[in-house]
């Protein structure tokens, strides 16, 4: 039995019952345990003071926000190649849960921004590319609500996906060659990873295993509803044929 | 190939073709700039690069629903999918027609509307030089989104929100080119930079757009 057999939407529907559940209480203890680990048992940083803290919020969702687009482009290559339902239905799942988690990590980064920067927003690279591709999800979710009929929805969803996911990468690049342009030396980013001390690494490992969980979760269960969505359409052609 | 570019230059131009119209847009948008940041040449020589590069993307936005709705409309898009002539083919020289209809003009309109906002004199050249490249891959980007869109009744709005955020990488470079230009920097990495989007979205984007089109005419 290969892996492509569970693309099938009736398998699909049986293994992922009993998944669904243990992946939300799996998602909800690491975000339990993490958050609160990391907001009452870690120690105040000693420049950036509680503020620090919100790295457990912001980090992984903004993590999420790129995976996820990552995984609508697989996604999308399955159905342009293989032609599973699933795996459109998985992709336009996955997109409005992506732009959250990009409005999630915006917003966490501007409420940081104000006491540490002095400024909700700043045209900094990083903070750019995020809002770009709040709008390459904006497109892609637009574009799968314009479009009735649910194959042509499909195809058109996945080349877009594609050809965004070329041009997202070309203005990553390109923001950064345009702000070292504007302002020299006045770099605002962090690598957090490399910075970051191990107690405040733990935690932050555990929140961020809590929103891979809390996506799958979310996603398999709108992939859920999409299909059930798509029989139920199905059979309402059918009775009126009848 | 060359009768269908010929076509295509043909039905723009002729009356209700919307020849001239994106020029227009172009004008006004630059002449309303200076009414909402006001007159002072600082101002108005400091942001030029950026106003003229933003209204040349918006007038080319502007005249992309035309590129394949009326051949849509009244079926010979589907004749032409059907034609010898390979589909792919087909998007490039509608998108080398869409250039010729409104991003040439625009690029020869550019530098007489810098005299309005007071452009830095060292940036003309690089502002006709950066239209000149960049304004195809505007074209070629835009004729993808017009494929994705062509179904649809009211695309126009959807088209614009699909093809803008594609447009960042090429108005960077585009802006930052004739920026530097005016600084007295040099430019040529910019420059460079576009010319790849252009060559690579000529390149690639007609196998897209073809793809899309065989989609949409299924």
């Amino acid at each position: 039995m290969s892996m492509w057999e569970y693309a099938n939407p009736k398998l699909f529907m049986g293994w992922t019952r009993p998944v669904l559940p243990w992946s939300f209480a799996l998602a909800a203890v690491c975000l339990v345990v993490g958050l609160i680990w990391g907001f009452f048992f870690t120690p105040d940083d000693f420049r950036q003071g509680s503020t620090v803290k919100i790295i457990y919020l912001h980090v992984p969702a903004a993590l999420m926000a790129i995976n996820a687009w990552i995984m609508m482009l697989v996604a999308s290559l399955i159905w342009v190649v293989r032609r599973h339902h699933v795996s459109a239905l998985a992709a336009r799942a996955a997109a409005p849960v992506g732009i959250i988690f990009t409005l999630i990590a915006l917003f966490t980064g501007g409420v940081w921004g104000q006491p540490m920067w002095g400024t909700y927003w700043a045209w900094d690279p990083r903070l750019t590319s995020f809002l770009i591709l709040f709008l390459f999800y904006l497109g892609y979710i637009a574009l799968w609500e314009a479009i009735e009929d649910p194959d042509t929805a499909a195809d058109l969803t996945s080349v877009l996906c594609m050809v965004g996911s070329v041009f997202a990468i070309l203005s990553r690049y390109a923001v950064l060659f345009w702000n070292q342009g504007l302002h020299q030396g006045a770099s605002l980013s962090l690598d957090k990873e490399e910075n970051v001390a191990d107690v405040f690494w733990f935690p932050l490992l555990v929140c961020i295993a809590g929103f891979v969980l809390l996506f799958i979760a979310l996603v398999l269960m709108r992939t859920r509803t999409e299909i059930r969505a798509r029989r139920i359409r199905a059979l309402e052609a059918r009775a009126r044929r009848a | 190939m060359i009768a269908l570019l010929l076509r295509d230059l043909r039905l723009a131009v002729r009356a209700g073709g919307g020849f001239g119209l994106g020029l227009a847009f172009f004008l006004i948008v630059v002449v309303l700039v200076p009414f909402g940041v006001g007159p002072e040449t600082a101002v108005l020589s400091r942001i030029a690069p950026g106003i003229l590069w933003v209204a040349s993307l918006l007038a080319a936005l502007l005249s992309l629903d035309r590129i394949f709705a009326l051949d849509y409309e009244d079926g010979s898009l589907a004749l032409l999918a059907t034609s010898p002539l390979p589909l792919e083919g087909a998007a490039m020289i509608k998108a080398l027609a869409h250039w010729i209809t409104t991003g040439l003009p625009l690029t020869l309109a550019a530098p007489a509307l810098g005299f309005l906002l007071s452009l830095a004199p060292e940036a003309y050249a690089y502002l006709l030089i950066s239209l000149l490249i960049g304004t195809p891959a505007l074209s070629m980007i835009g004729t993808f989104g017009a494929a994705l869109t062509v179904g649809l009744r009211r695309g126009g709005l959807l088209l614009s929100l699909l093809v803008l955020p594609l447009y960042v990488p090429t108005l960077i470079f585009g802006a930052e080119a004739v920026r530097r230009g005016a600084d007295g920097l040099d430019p040529n990495g910019a420059l460079m930079l576009m010319a790849g989007i252009t060559a690579g979205s000529f390149a690639l984007l007609p196998f897209a757009t073809a793809a899309v089109l065989r989609i949409n005419l299924r």
